[in-house]
């Protein structure tokens, strides 16, 4: 059984983002970047999968600055080899490009599971999955909470709006848009992960040219604007609190 | 087949947990254990441990020991020295076999989440909070002196003041941070702070049994007390001060570091002139674990509390070596939620009510963590409703403000 999983880093937000100069792009001067969390989830289920039936897990991720902890960090996890895809990543690279990418190299690989998060946070975009279902001709089940495996077969726990589930079996291979791992992220000692550090090795793959036909383009990336009915209130939290309080009396809120 | 090896196959001990025992300082002495289980009678969570460190030490001789690490009864233990300090034979239980056994655990990764989250926080922003690297000087605004940083000064300077995690980004914390910068302002002492190049000192992390996270912390921290001219490290931080103190030199980082509290009694003659009647009030002192206990340091705080016009000092029934820890040491400040359902009772709880059993208008503090915990339980003790926390630093400010 070979799991394949998708891996990629997003901006983190502890810092406040801002444009850059051109008005279509994240200022990356002071930006950190983060493993995507739901790729951890996705990281996560593969590993408790390969726990539960010995299966071989592959972490596959674009060749991005940080891009060797997350790999490491999976290694001292359980992943059983690692791939990063190097390329020019700086001019923007859409969804669509990093999936005719990918998925020459997945079929080298020949899983019978390949798990993605379902979105990552800094496009909340959620295509990957089903573009690579398509190119690969694979069916796909986004927002999977659960995965069991048997032979030939996967069954996936998917999430509705409103609260509810629904078990979904599936031949393999299928590609999985991972919710939520089964157990939360596990907590890796940075000692181990310094260990694998020194025995663990990155595999480099090259992307080539990117083709990103077919996918929009950003006019204008901007901040939020306060629209003409909103009010901002600022100052002091007690001040907020206090304005709030006064709005809500004459408002005549009990 | 062996049925216990097959069901908790990753629980077996690591080949390195018996030489690691014994590398502490006197970790032999483990062998002399006379099982007098004084240990376990002073251990403040000793009573609702599965394991309290005396029944281990039964454990271990009797290879038993998976036991232990199946219970998750050391999460209990918050590094507080009460046992170690009481063992007849001098076993170090707390740097020892207390932590060895998170250690164990945490290598195994089988630890509880919210302090999962405070260890990832520390290895990802430099500080157990989550809070952005960036802004770790963000506490400096809104004063009305500047606190220059080693970045800018570009000269030699007196003192490194290592401001440390919660007096940077803590709320509550913030209020005596800055109390302490007036008080350093008065005595005209040349300081300066790393800001964005401080991390944090990672001792309440290795206490919690991550060691790797300790030591990459504290390489980053040596690394940036290595870029500077200066001649001593302050910090009004017993868990920094403990780390850089005793721990750091094992990694061949040297420094001298003073706590804030022998500092600036120290220098008490100069400060003196400038303090103020306060009012009559009736104060006692918690003793932090990691200010006494581990370091031995009573006096200093007392003699600065003492000095203030108007403080009566008075002492609760568990003082100086003896002192009841407030929960937060060893990973406890980020083990508060399962505490509480192991307990249903805060250790912070307990000292509130003993500094209202002795009549106190304050509970006088030297440890960040301190203010909000003890803050919290005070709402949760009968009769506390009147009991003020303030750190030792945030008294003498009070007293220096009467001047103005
Ligand atoms: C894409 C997305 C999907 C989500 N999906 C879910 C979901 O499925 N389930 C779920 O439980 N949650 C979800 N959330 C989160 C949820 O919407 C928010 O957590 C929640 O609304 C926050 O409420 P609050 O009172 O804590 O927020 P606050 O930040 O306190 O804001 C409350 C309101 O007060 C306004 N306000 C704040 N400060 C000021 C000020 N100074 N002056 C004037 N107005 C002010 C804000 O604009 C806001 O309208 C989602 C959020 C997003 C962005
Ligand atoms: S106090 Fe010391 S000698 Fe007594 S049981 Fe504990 S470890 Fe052993
Ligand atoms: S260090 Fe404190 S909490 Fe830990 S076992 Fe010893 S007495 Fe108990």
């Amino acid at each position: 059984m070979n799991i394949v999983v998708l891996a990629k880093l997003v901006p983190d937000l502890v810092e406040e983002l801002e444009i850059d100069d051109s008005g279509i792009a994240l200022d990356m001067t002071w930006l950190r970047l983060i493993i995507n969390e739901l790729d951890d989830h996705a990281i996560e289920e593969a590993i408790l999968l390969k726990e539960r039936t010995g299966a071989n897990v592959t972490v596959l991720a674009p060749d991005i600055e940080g891009v060797d902890d997350i790999l490491f960090t999976a290694a001292a996890k359980g992943a059983d080899r690692l791939i990063k895809i190097v390329g020019d990543y700086e001019s923007g690279v859409n969804n669509l490009g990093l999936a005719r990418v990918l998925t020459p190299v997945i079929k080298d690989l020949q899983p019978d599971l390949i798990l993605a998060g379902v979105e990552a946070h800094e496009d909340l975009d959620g295509s990957i999955g089903p573009l690579l279902a398509g190119y690969l001709d694979l069916p796909f089940i986004g927002y999977v909470a659960s995965i069991e495996l048997e032979e030939g077969k996967a069954t996936a726990t998917k999430e509705y709006p409103g609260g509810l589930s629904a078990e979904m079996e599936v031949a393999l291979p299928v590609v999985l848009g991972i919710q939520v791992a089964d157990e939360p992220p596990r907590y890796v000692a940075v000692s181990k992960v310094r260990q694998a550090m020194k025995t663990a090795e990155i595999e480099e793959l090259e992307a080539g040219d990117f083709d990103l036909s077919g996918g929009p383009t950003i006019d204008r990336m901007y901040q939020p604007e306060v629209g003409e009915s909103a009010t901002i209130i600022d100052g002091s939290l007690d001040d907020i609190a206090d304005s709030l309080i006064g709005i809500f009396k004459e408002l005549g809120v009990q | 087949m062996t049925a216990t090896a097959a069901q908790a196959p990753h629980l077996s001990l690591s080949d390195t947990f018996y030489t690691s025992l014994f590398e502490v300082e006197n970790g032999e002495r483990i062998r002399a254990c006379l099982q007098c289980g004084t240990c376990s009678g002073v251990c403040p969570f000793g009573y609702l441990m599965g394991f309290p460190p005396g029944r281990m030490i039964a454990y271990l001789r009797a290879e038993r020991f998976e036991n232990v690490l199946e219970s998750d009864s050391v999460w209990m233990c918050v590094s507080c020295y009460a046992c170690t300090t009481v063992c007849p034979k001098e076993i170090p239980l707390t740097l020892g076999l207390m932590t060895r056994t998170k250690e164990e655990l945490l290598l195994a990764g089988n630890v509880p989440t919210e302090l999962q989250d405070a260890l990832m926080n520390s290895q990802r922003y430099g500080n157990p909070l989550g809070e952005s690297p960036r802004k770790r000087a963000a506490w400096t605004k809104g004063l009305d002196f500047d606190i220059p940083t080693f970045k800018e000064a570009k000269r030699p300077v007196d003192v490194l003041w290592f401001v440390s995690d919660y007096p940077s980004y803590h709320p509550r914390v913030q209020l005596t941070t800055k109390a302490m910068a007036k008080i350093l302002r008065v005595l005209g002492v040349d300081f300066a702070i790393l800001g964005p190049e401080e991390n944090s000192d990672g001792d309440s992390q290795r206490l919690a049994g991550e060691r790797g996270l300790f030591e990459m912390l504290a390489e980053k921290n040596g690394k940036a007390f290595g870029k500077y001219e200066f001649n001593e490290i302050i910090t009004s931080d017993p868990h920094a001060f403990n780390a850089i103190k005793n721990e750091y030199p094992k990694l061949g980082i040297n420094f001298p570091v003073q706590h804030f509290t022998e500092f600036v009694a120290n220098r008490l003659d100069e400060l003196k002139p400038h303090l103020r009647d306060i009012g009559e009030q009736r104060v006692t002192y918690h003793d932090p674990c990691y200010l006494g206990r581990a370091n031995d340091i009573f006096d200093a705080p007392r003699k600065l509390l003492d000095a203030i016009p108007g403080v009566e000092l008075v002492e609760m029934s568990h003082n100086r070596n003896n002192s009841l820890c407030c929960g937060g040491g060893g990973g406890g400040m980020w083990l508060d939620g399962f505490q509480w359902e192991k307990a249903h009772v805060r250790l912070s709880e307990w000292r509130i009510q003993e500094a209202v059993n002795v009549n106190a208008d304050i509970l006088a503090v030297a440890c960040p963590y301190e203010p909000p915990r003890f803050e919290d339980a005070a709402k949760m003790v009968q009769g506390a409703g009147r009991l003020m926390v303030k750190d030792i630093a945030e008294l003498l400010a009070d007293s220096l403000e009467m001047e103005e």
